[in-house]
């Protein structure tokens, strides 16, 4: 078994081997051989510390701080969660490949680091999500129908950041996690923290978001105004084309220990790990113990986004290594080994997840394009004269036209 | 939390055995117009490098924590963008946010989160989140400073949409304009002329002030509009004053707002004198000035007797301070381009 160490020692240390010679092939389209052994040992290994309560083989186990106790009910909730939020994000992929959405960002393969995350929060909880917490959005009560017009380019987000306790999605990375930190502040400052009533917040971000600047700075506010924060990091192992290494020395989870906060790497496969863990950090948060840092060792399945192509940095054995960690087949497995559900549950919920999809498509082709007013609402609480100025000027040249583009076309 | 309304007229009581007149420095004004707005709405906060024990490296924020606390007032981790990306958390969560940046050149760790995140975010919720941040920048030149801290970065700012931008120039305006700036619902960046800073004026605290987002006429004269803004006033006011002897009348106006810009008295005047100089320490390029002589050739092409001039600052960076008198333009500079208008 590789160590975290084994695999993050960097170019040119001892043990690193002779990867540095083939840094200038690396920019070619094939993976060189190391990088493939690099990337393997990368996303095959979460480490000593990964806490799992449920075996890729569906093996319910035990760890002596963060076990949970679920009802047959709630796991079958956590797989119905995660089987509808997968069947959204195939059907987002599909949408987008028959030119229906411009892009699509896939969850595919983090659906247990989501759901466990997003059905750990209370619903005082606030979320703050970077682009691809598809699955945590549907914990909120977001439909996935309402996800759609950002990558449709129709809106910037369509659901109510204040009632839903979801942020909008934030696409400059790394910027969600300082905005926050500063309302995890402000929860503080209203004396909503201190007990079991009390409040948190969780934010949401990646493996390379790790390296911006804004991250380190939420950390180190969150840590010397004892926010209420559960910094979450779904370590994905790739940013685009980038590997892990590209970001880290050390294992993202013990970066917490520089902040002065716990740091836990959990099986981001693993729906029951991430539950308790996660619910774990809020309560943790929620009594003014935060804030705590979680890496959820995970894998994007798919690309990037749909703009990505793959095959040009990472070979296909990585993906057929983590098809067999899959987290939803775990679950599954363990229901049916329970005796937890039968077929007929599992039919439903299929068929549950192929209404789902049914909806979505019939609601993208049919959503319709704001009208040209909508470039100039909202950009100022009272209205800018200059903004007005423009916005009749245009509406005025607009509608000179025979077939004037009025809102509401398709 | 009720939403106040944009450029209320105010009229606060006289503070406790003083009189409602007192002579200020902007420092003080600045100083007492955040002690009220931190003593009207318990939702504002002011945080920055330095402002709570210290009371700010220009001692605006003096006394403030030792009256309102350590959560009211907060000495914050050194980074601005940690400043910028925190107070749009707290306004998330309904909080009036006041952040300083400490010189004009530091607030760019901060721009990501002011152009990305403050500026947008009313826009890409369709106004469902009010992010109403004060971000407070002393700048410009003229204090002998080593570099960084003595820049106009303000065009920056204004350029993008979604913030309003301002600039007090001298204290009666700073105590009214500060308070004004809080109660926003919008995003507000607010710049301090440092060299001003300890310049005293007349401060009458139960007078009405003028609204925020409004231009003032400060002198009238029919030979030549000056328009200035910030640092530039003074300067321009001298040089209206020196012009007089000479039977030259400058009308000068303050900007006070450089987005959205309030050009309806600039208009005005020089429907009137058919001529225009404009003074900023900003480089000229893609600047507010730019900006206004584009307007102003717009809307008053047939009344203008001579091209619009600038005096600015130069296209180059700052230079070392020992140069920064011949950078800044000062009164004679003012002079010269009015009397190549009056030349035309």
């Amino acid at each position: 078994m590789s160590s975290p160490e084994q695999w993050t020692r960097p170019v040119g240390q001892p043990g690193a081997g002779p990867r540095s010679t083939d840094i200038t092939a690396a920019t070619a389209g094939t993976p060189t051989r190391d990088q493939v052994i690099a990337g393997l040992r990368a996303t095959s290994e979460g480490g000593a510390d990964l806490v799992q309560l449920l075996t890729p083989e569906g093996e319910r186990v035990h760890h002596p701080e963060f076990d949970i106790e679920v009802t047959p009910d709630e796991l079958r909730g956590l797989y119905r969660d995660m089987v509808l939020v997968r069947r959204a994000d195939r059907e987002g992929n599909a949408l987008q490949r028959q030119g229906q959405l411009g892009i699509w960002v896939p969850l595919l393969g983090q659906e247990a680091a989501q759901i466990g995350a997003g059905r750990a929060m209370r619903p005082a909880d606030m979320a703050f999500p970077s682009y691809r917490e598809h699955g945590v959005a549907w914990c909120r009560g977001i439909d996935p129908t309402q996800l759609l017009g950002i990558f449709r380019g129709t809106d910037h987000g369509s659901w109510d950041p204040l009632d839903t306790r979801f942020h909008l999605y934030t696409i400059v990375i790394g910027n969600q996690c300082l905005n926050a930190t500063g309302y995890a502040m402000g929860q503080r400052f209203e004396g909503k923290v201190g007990d079991d009533d009390g409040e948190a917040t969780i934010c949401f971000f990646g493996d390379g978001a790790t390296s911006q600047g804004d991250v380190h700075e939420a950390m180190v506010w969150a840590s010397v105004y004892d926010a209420p924060v559960v910094f979450y990091c779904q370590n994905n192992q790739w940013a685009i084309s980038e590997p892990l290494e590209r970001q880290t020395r050390v294992p993202l989870y013990r970066r917490a220990a520089g902040y002065g906060f716990p740091g836990i790497r959990v099986d981001g496969n693993d729906v029951l790990a991430c539950l308790a863990v996660s619910r774990w950090a809020l309560d943790e948060c929620r009594h003014g113990n935060g804030p705590v840092l979680i890496e959820a060792f995970t894998y994007r399945m798919d690309a990037h986004t749909t703009s990505d192509d793959p095959t040009r940095y990472r070979l296909s054995d990585e993906l057929e290594a983590w098809k067999l960690k899959d987290p939803i087949e775990r679950v599954r497995v363990h229901l049916v080994k329970q005796q937890w559900a039968d077929q007929d549950f599992f039919d439903s919920v299929q068929a549950e997840a192929d209404e789902l999809a049914a909806r979505l498509r019939e609601f993208c082709v049919s959503m319709p394009t704001p009208g040209p007013e909508r470039i100039f609402s909202e950009v100022y609480a009272e209205e800018s004269p200059q903004v007005r100025a423009q916005r009749d000027e245009f509406l005025d040249y607009v509608s000179g036209f025979a077939d004037a583009h009025a809102g509401g076309e398709h | 939390m009720a939403a106040p309304t944009v450029n209320q007229r105010t009229t606060t009581a006289p503070e406790e055995g003083r009189t409602p007149v007192q002579t200020v420095t902007m420092v003080k004004a600045l100083n007492m117009g955040l002690r009220a707005a931190l003593e009207k709405d318990p939702k504002v906060v002011v945080m920055g490098e330095d402002v709570g024990k210290l009371g700010g490296v220009f001692r605006v924020t003096d006394g403030l924590q030792k009256d309102f606390g350590e959560q009211r007032v907060l000495d914050t981790p050194l980074a601005e963008s940690g400043i910028i990306g925190t107070a749009v958390g707290l306004a998330i969560r309904g909080f009036r946010p006041v952040c300083e940046i400490q010189f004009d050149g530091f607030v760019f760790p901060g721009f990501d989160q002011i152009v990305s995140q403050l500026a947008k975010l009313r826009f890409r919720s369709q106004g469902r989140v009010r992010v109403p941040v004060v971000v407070r920048i002393p700048f410009g030149g003229g204090i002998g400073a080593v570099e960084h801290h003595s820049e106009s970065p303000e065009s920056y700012f204004a350029h993008t949409a979604g913030l309003r931008v301002v600039a007090c120039s001298n204290p009666v305006d700073a105590y009214w304009m500060i308070q004004q700036a809080v109660e926003c619902d919008d995003p507000v960046i607010f710049f301090e002329p440092k060299r001003r800073y300890y310049e005293k004026a007349q401060l009458d605290t139960t007078a009405t002030p003028d609204p925020l987002f409004a231009s003032r006429v400060l002198r009238q004269g029919g030979s030549v509009t000056v328009a200035c803004y910030g640092p530039m006033v003074k300067t321009c006011l001298d040089a209206a004053t020196a012009a007089a002897e000479d039977g030259v009348e400058l009308e000068v106006i303050d900007l006070r707002t450089l987005s959205p810009l309030d050009l309806g008295p600039v208009f005005d005047s020089v429907r009137r004198t058919g001529r225009l100089v404009l003074a900023s320490e900003a480089p000229s390029e893609a600047s507010v000035t730019a900006e206004v002589a584009a307007r102003v050739q717009q809307e008053c092409f047939y009344s203008l007797e001579a091209p619009v001039l600038r005096v600015t600052g130069f296209d180059t960076p700052y230079p070392p301070s020992k140069l920064e008198e011949e950078f800044l333009p000062d009164l004679d500079r003012v002079l010269h381009a009015v009397d190549r208008s009056l030349a035309f």
